[in-house]
């Protein structure tokens, strides 16, 4: 037997607000348990049957129900109100967040960093360091869980969520799927392994790995995404230089953020949304490309330039077509 | 020793005399037999889950078993026990006689609904012994309708089947309490037990369609691969838990209502006193069934839902909580200068107020946002809702069989053996369950097979928690049915309470009362009660 914890490790920048309202919230349970206990119980002894006094008939009174609905009502609203803004605080993300990739399918959590070093079931992270997790799932829901940070979320099959986590502690901490899904899911856990930062960089310069740029600009070759959406091609699609994190403009003159999930659908379901100005000629990718190619191809077009600066090599690779 | 006297039990005998029966008390007893089958069938599972979890590594059953375990524990408590227990047994037995009724509004929709449910019971028994399923009662695609291997549309089906027995309870309860009630029985002189069970009825019958339809849809895609929750077909997975939940949630409050009025007539009955805010109760139950229509969110806040919609979410299910408070509030002023007698009925009243109030204040912990964010889908939801469940609903369906047990039966229970039974129970349930709060806070996922060592401890705890349990349950089986043969003839009134059901014969005679009594007074008006005997003294 290792040890017997009776509260999980605090190792994130949100794990103690979490805490502080945790407790509050004990603090209240205990109070109102005590007192119900306290009262039936008192009361239970107190006018217990005895054959010389009998019940003392009422109707109730207005008052005490009125007390009585009104200040669980005053209570429920300040935990309400602390609960949901220490929520979306928690979920707002730092400009400055690392940006890695997490495919989750059965049994396996597959995490990709910027760089191209990969990992299964284990995420290395440097301390104190925001950290943002795109996720997606290969398959069917799954949940990224890390106790120690006080952080779950769900992690959906057709669509990217997003975390983000300052860890504050270095250390190894669990790491579960929280969403049932299928027979070994008790098998898809692994760690965290937070790092200091030289350490960090010590362990991902490690290996050289081709980076999902350089993955992503070969999938847009072999895809032959490249005929269509190159600089200077037949001018059917969008240009996409410069694009990521800009607004663009659709048919219906509503407008998109062009960002992950964009992309994504994009890809796998390219009439959703047609940018203004352009035929629905491109076909589906669905059932051809997988989670982590589109997380390549994403990481590539998110680092192509705007156009006028890259005419001249684009251009040349559709001629040679 | 008794003169003959012909009553509900005796007035034919035979297996065709019952299965053909129209008379609720009989449909009553019918469904006694087959939800206590199922309660023991589900609670074997149980046993086998806690003890797998004795030990860390996944060592008692492959996973696939445990999975299924876990799954059809939830499937056949759920839908097969906790759903039918107090509306079914007790509704079914008590509704016409409280109100001065010879029978409900639809006998032969009421006999209907116990085949409904049986038919729907086999066919999930024939998936459970065909290898069962592992979807987890909560059946989340897009696992259950493309990716799991074991038998969901045979357990659907059961389930779908089922569904139409709870609806069929459900009209037949709130047209009889809208038609039947006897000359002077106005809304407000029904016990509080009418008043529960109807409200619970209006949730059966509007949110009992949306997970037929829910479960239909699963099969449909499951079957014949028509997209409708799993993205690769252009389905959106999140539209099932909206449409699950959308049902699974109010039938939370399906399960503990009935739960709710049984505590009510037990606590008047056992103190001597009118209950503490009686419109305030009533209300209360409408109250909690309404808003529990809005809260299914609660479930979502972890899904990729939108955080504004999860934050209204959290609201409504703060709102939801204080009729609940408010019932909590009234049962404990009752006491307040009563006559308090400890009979085992009013022991699991009062383990159901104490249970029920951990169960509701630890509710708050999942209603608040930041704080589900970690606890969501580990052991403190487990806990949460197993204090709700079976401390809550469990103690008051236990308590309710036996207050009313010497009107089904005739006969008296042993009282010392019930009042150990509740005290195993009581014991038994918190030494299982209360530790599995402090695991949820540690981050031990739910319906995990396999977990760190660093849980052991509180999980061992957990486990002999659950075999303290099982006695308590076990128990007042023995007991009860001894009593059928050895109890004490029990007279029509052993309680001394109010209530209509109390001024028949016991057992009752099939058309309940020899003429339509006509009510002219309030219920639980144990002051009038009271002076009577003292006037019979003098």
């Amino acid at each position: 037997m290792i040890g017997f914890p009776l509260f999980p490790e605090v190792a994130s920048t949100i794990a103690s607000g979490v805490d502080l309202l945790y407790f509050f919230l004990v603090a209240i349970t205990v109070l109102f348990s005590v007192l119900i206990f306290a009262l039936i119980f008192y009361f239970a002894v107190k006018y217990r049957r005895s054959p010389d006094r009998k019940a003392q008939q009422s109707e109730g009174g207005l008052g005490l129900e009125i007390t009585w609905t009104a200040v669980p009502f005053v209570i429920t609203l300040v935990i309400f109100t602390w609960g949901s803004s220490l929520y979306i605080a928690n979920s707002r993300v730092p400009d400055r967040a690392l940006a890695i990739n997490v495919v989750g399918r059965q049994w396996m959590w597959k995490i990709q960093h910027p760089n191209g070093r990969s990992e299964i079931n284990e995420l290395h992270v440097p301390v104190r360091q925001p950290v943002k997790l795109t996720m997606a799932s290969q398959d069917v829901i799954h949940s990224f869980y890390i106790p120690a940070f006080r952080l779950k979320q769900d992690v959906l099959p057709g669509r990217y969520v997003t975390m983000w986590f300052e860890p504050t502690r270095p250390g190894e901490y669990h790491l579960f799927c929280a969403e049932y899904c299928g027979t070994y899911h008790s098998g898809m856990i692994g760690r965290v392994v937070v790092m200091e930062p030289e350490d960090f960089q010590k362990w991902l310069g490690g290996v050289t790995e081709e980076s999902p740029v350089q993955t992503g600009e070969k999938l847009f070759t072999n895809f032959n995404c490249v005929n269509c959406h190159a600089t200077g091609a037949l001018q059917r699609c969008p240009q996409l230089g410069g694009l990521y994190g800009t607004e663009v403009r659709l048919e219906d003159n509503s407008t998109v953020k062009f960002d992950e999930a964009y992309i994504r659908e994009s890809i796998i379901n390219p009439n959703a949304k047609i940018v203004k100005g352009y035929p629905a000629v491109m076909p589906t990718y669905r059932g051809q490309v997988s989670e982590e190619q589109i997380l390549d191809l994403i990481a590539y077009i998110r680092s192509l330039t705007p156009v006028k600066e890259q005419t001249g090599s684009a251009t040349k690779s559709t001629e040679g077509r | 020793m008794d003169i003959y006297r012909e009553h509900y039990l005796n007035c034919s005998y035979g297996v065709r005399s019952w299965l053909l029966t129209k008379d609720h008390k009989r449909i009553a007893l019918l469904f006694l037999m087959s939800i206590t089958l199922f309660f023991f069938l589900g609670g074997a599972f149980a046993v086998l889950i806690r003890l797998e979890l004795l030990t860390p590594q996944g060592d008692l059953v492959q996973a696939e078993t445990y999975n299924k375990l876990f799954t059809m524990h939830g499937v056949i408590m759920v839908f097969f026990f906790l759903i039918p227990s107090i509306p079914s047994v007790l509704g079914n037995f008590l509704l016409p006689m409280m109100i001065g009724a010879r029978d409900l509004a639809f006998p032969r929709l009421n006999l209907l609904s116990w085949y409904i449910y049986t038919i729907g019971g086999l066919f999930t028994l024939g998936a459970v012994f065909s290898g069962g399923v592992d979807t987890g009662w909560t059946f989340y695609t897009p696992y259950s309708s493309v990716y799991a291997n074991s038998h969901v549309i045979a357990t659907a089906v059961g389930i779908f089947i089922t569904g139409f027995s709870s609806i069929l309870t459900g009209l037949n309860f709130i047209v009889t309490t809208h038609k039947m009630r006897a000359p002077g029985m106005t809304w407000f002189r029904l016990p509080l037990f009418v008043w529960s069970s109807y409200a619970t009825a209006i949730i059966m019958v509007l949110g009992t369609p949306v997970i037929a339809i829910t479960l239909l849809l699963v099969g449909v895609e499951r079957a014949f691969g028509i997209g409708i929750f799993d993205p690769r077909l252009g389905g959106d997975p999140l539209l099932f838990q909206h449409l699950f939940w959308f049902y699974s949630h109010p039938a939370v409050y399906i399960m503990v209502l009935p739960g709710m009025g049984v505590v009510s007539e037990l606590v008047t009955c056992f103190s001597r006193k009118r209950v503490f805010g009686y419109s305030f109760v009533a209300f209360s139950s409408v109250a909690i069934a309404v808003l529990g229509f809005l809260v299914w969110g609660h479930h979502m806040f972890v899904s990729g839902q939108s955080p504004y919609a999860g934050m209204i979410f959290s609201f409504l299910s703060f709102m939801v909580a204080i009729p609940s408070a408010v019932k909590v509030f009234n049962w404990t002023a009752t006491l307040y200068k009563g006559s308090v007698s400890y009979d085992a009925p009013m022991l699991y009243a009062m383990g159901f107020i104490g249970l029920f109030t951990t169960g509701g204040l630890t509710g708050l912990f999942l209603a608040t946002i930041a704080v589900d964010v970690h606890v969501h889908d580990t052991y403190f939801v487990v806990a949460h809702f197993h204090y709700i469940m079976v401390g809550g609903t469990v103690m008051a369906y236990l308590g309710g069989i036996h207050y009313w047990w010497p009107k089904i039966s005739g006969k008296l229970y042993p009282e010392g053996w019930a009042r150990f039974a509740a005290l195993v129970v009581f014991v038994g349930f918190n030494l299982t369950f209360f530790p599995q709060f402090i695991l949820g806070y540690l981050g031990m996922p739910r319906r995990y097979h396999a977990y760190p060592a660093e849980f052991q401890v509180l999980n061992v705890m957990s486990t002999a928690g659950a075999s303290i349990l099982a006695v308590g349950y076990v128990l007042p089986m023995v007991y009860l049915i001894w009593s059928i043969r050895y109890g004490k003839t029990a007279g029509d009134n052993p309680w001394d309470a109010t209530g209509l059901e109390w001024q028949t014969p016991s057992p009752p005679p099939t058309e309940n009362f020899a003429a339509t009594p006509v009510v002219g007074w309030d219920a639980y008006d144990y002051g009038a009660k009271e002076e009577e005997k003292e006037l019979q003294v003098v």
